[in-house]
């Protein structure tokens, strides 16, 4: 049987990269929103993560997320390895910049197992402590707060300085990731020319910009709240 | 202008054949005028290596004026040297200064194998050219020019596309080994004339099946093919491939 244009072609693989990005993308900015909420408030946040908790339509987009991110992730894999052997066994003695190449776009598979890595942390730290207690049963997590109480959750991951290192770490690795993959996003799905070329690259900054100052900010406000 | 002698060091790829292992050799040599072509200083390399009863560094080239794509030549880190949007025969010694070490390799990708020296096999690109890179034409007598109008950006477009030369700097360049802009030129300059429209899906299609086909990767968006591309030739073209292809698939 011959396999779909998403498998067996390069055009078909990179635009499979670009949908499953583009998910994640709009994915990353609903949650930067949504922890931008526990700035203004932590009783409204609570009411956001008692949503989001043991509910089917939750569970389905969890579901869905970790789809998506298995499909970007193993995409991601398995194309770098195609790539590496279309590059041939022997590699150049002298390699040099070229100009207007920017460092993520050549690091996208390492930016991306850092984002991962910091992923699995902070899956550890978040989703074991909330939906998955919820999914066991259970009313009280390993700290002793109601799986739904994010706001104090928060407060006590936050209020460690490793914590706030590690994540801070995650959310450069991810800027850079982010960087490159919006504008590339519109590129690979062949909505790009000559004159959005520019334009979709600054659209990815700041889109990146904002979505990961909005990450740390949260991170560092909280930080200073422990402090006070 | 100062037209001092200049006395260099190339380190350059040398390989028997495509099955034996190659190395590099240094060769110094001396009294290169800034004004000879990078070319004309490897011929004064070979005649000097000539008179010593060496063999001499085999290299691509034809034309000589920038048009033909037949030379090729990673020099120093960079596909046809460190000069912007010109060939490697069109790189002049004033690029470089007197005393310089200059590294001379073969294209790199899986398909483009070395053959010899600073040859490699660029054969891969006829093929995907034969897979679809032209546009059928029913003979009968010599069309009027002005019968079909084209606007004047769309002929602008589809002549910057159809400046690529097929040389394979975008794939030496690109860290995947892609072959994506070279395609996406070809594509792209006949998409953007009625006379390319009539078989604009199938061309799509059959390019990017045999470019995958001969072993290129993939391409990830780093840019680095139109930084080196000696025609300047924009990966905006690359998004019109992907339209074409992924349009043609789903229409399937």
């Amino acid at each position: 049987m011959k396999s779909p244009f998403i498998v067996s072609s390069s055009v078909g693989r990179k635009f499979v990269m670009s949908i499953s990005g583009a998910f994640l993308v709009l994915f990353v900015t609903f949650h930067a929103v949504m922890n931008g909420v526990a700035l203004i408030s932590a009783e409204a946040y609570n009411w956001v993560c008692a949503v989001l908790g043991a509910n089917w339509y939750a569970i389905a987009a969890t579901l869905v997320l970790a789809g998506g991110v298995l499909v970007h992730v193993g995409y991601g894999v398995w194309l770098t390895m195609q790539n590496r052997k279309a590059r041939g066994s022997v590699r150049y003695a002298v390699t040099e910049n070229s100009p207007g190449v920017s460092w993520s776009s050549k690091n996208m598979l390492v930016l991306g197992l850092v984002v991962l890595l910091g992923l699995v942390v902070h899956l550890t730290h978040f989703w074991a402590q909330m939906q998955l207690v919820e999914l066991m049963g259970g009313h009280e997590n390993a700290l002793g707060l109601d799986p739904a109480d994010g706001a104090s959750l928060i407060a006590f991951v936050f209020s460690k300085w490793y914590n706030v290192l590690i994540y801070l770490v995650w959310f450069g690795a991810m800027w850079f990731h982010l960087t490159h993959g919006i504008w590339s996003m519109f590129q690979s799905s062949g909505l790009n020319n000559q004159k959005w070329l520019p334009r979709l690259k600054c659209v990815g900054n700041v889109w990146a910009t904002l979505a990961i100052g909005l990450f740390a900010l949260v991170v560092v406000v909280f930080f200073i709240k422990s402090l006070l | 202008m100062e037209n001092k002698l200049m006395n260099l060091t190339l380190k350059v790829w040398r390989q028997k054949n495509a099955k034996e292992k190659g190395g590099f050799e240094t060769y110094p040599v001396e009294g290169i005028s800034p004004d000879t072509s990078f070319l004309e200083m490897i011929d004064i390399l070979n005649n000097k290596l000539i008179h010593e009863g060496k063999e001499p560094v085999a290299f691509d080239h034809d034309c000589r004026e920038g048009i033909c794509g037949m030379c090729s030549l990673y020099i120093n880190g960079h596909a046809h040297g460190p000069d912007s949007e010109i060939t490697t025969c069109q790189l002049h010694m004033r690029k470089f200064r007197d005393g310089d070490t200059i590294t001379i390799e073969p294209w790199r990708s899986a398909a483009f194998p070395v053959v010899r020296d600073l040859v490699v096999e660029r054969q891969a690109f006829d093929k995907i050219l034969q897979a679809g890179g032209f546009v059928n034409v029913n003979t009968g007598g010599v069309p009027d020019a002005n019968a079909i109008p084209i606007p004047k950006e769309d002929a602008d477009e589809s002549m910057d596309a159809a400046a690529c030369i097929g040389c394979g700097a975008c794939v030496a360049t690109c860290k995947n080994g892609s072959a994506m802009l070279f395609v996406a030129a070809r594509v792209s300059s006949l998409a953007k004339l009625p006379q390319g429209k009539v078989e604009a899906a199938r061309r799509a299609k059959a390019m990017v099946a045999k470019m995958d086909e001969l072993g290129f990767g993939n391409c990830t968006n780093t840019g680095a093919c139109q930084a080196e591309c000696p025609k300047g030739i924009s990966v905006s073209h690359i998004a019109r491939l992907h339209r074409e292809f992924l349009s043609a698939k789903f229409k399937d």
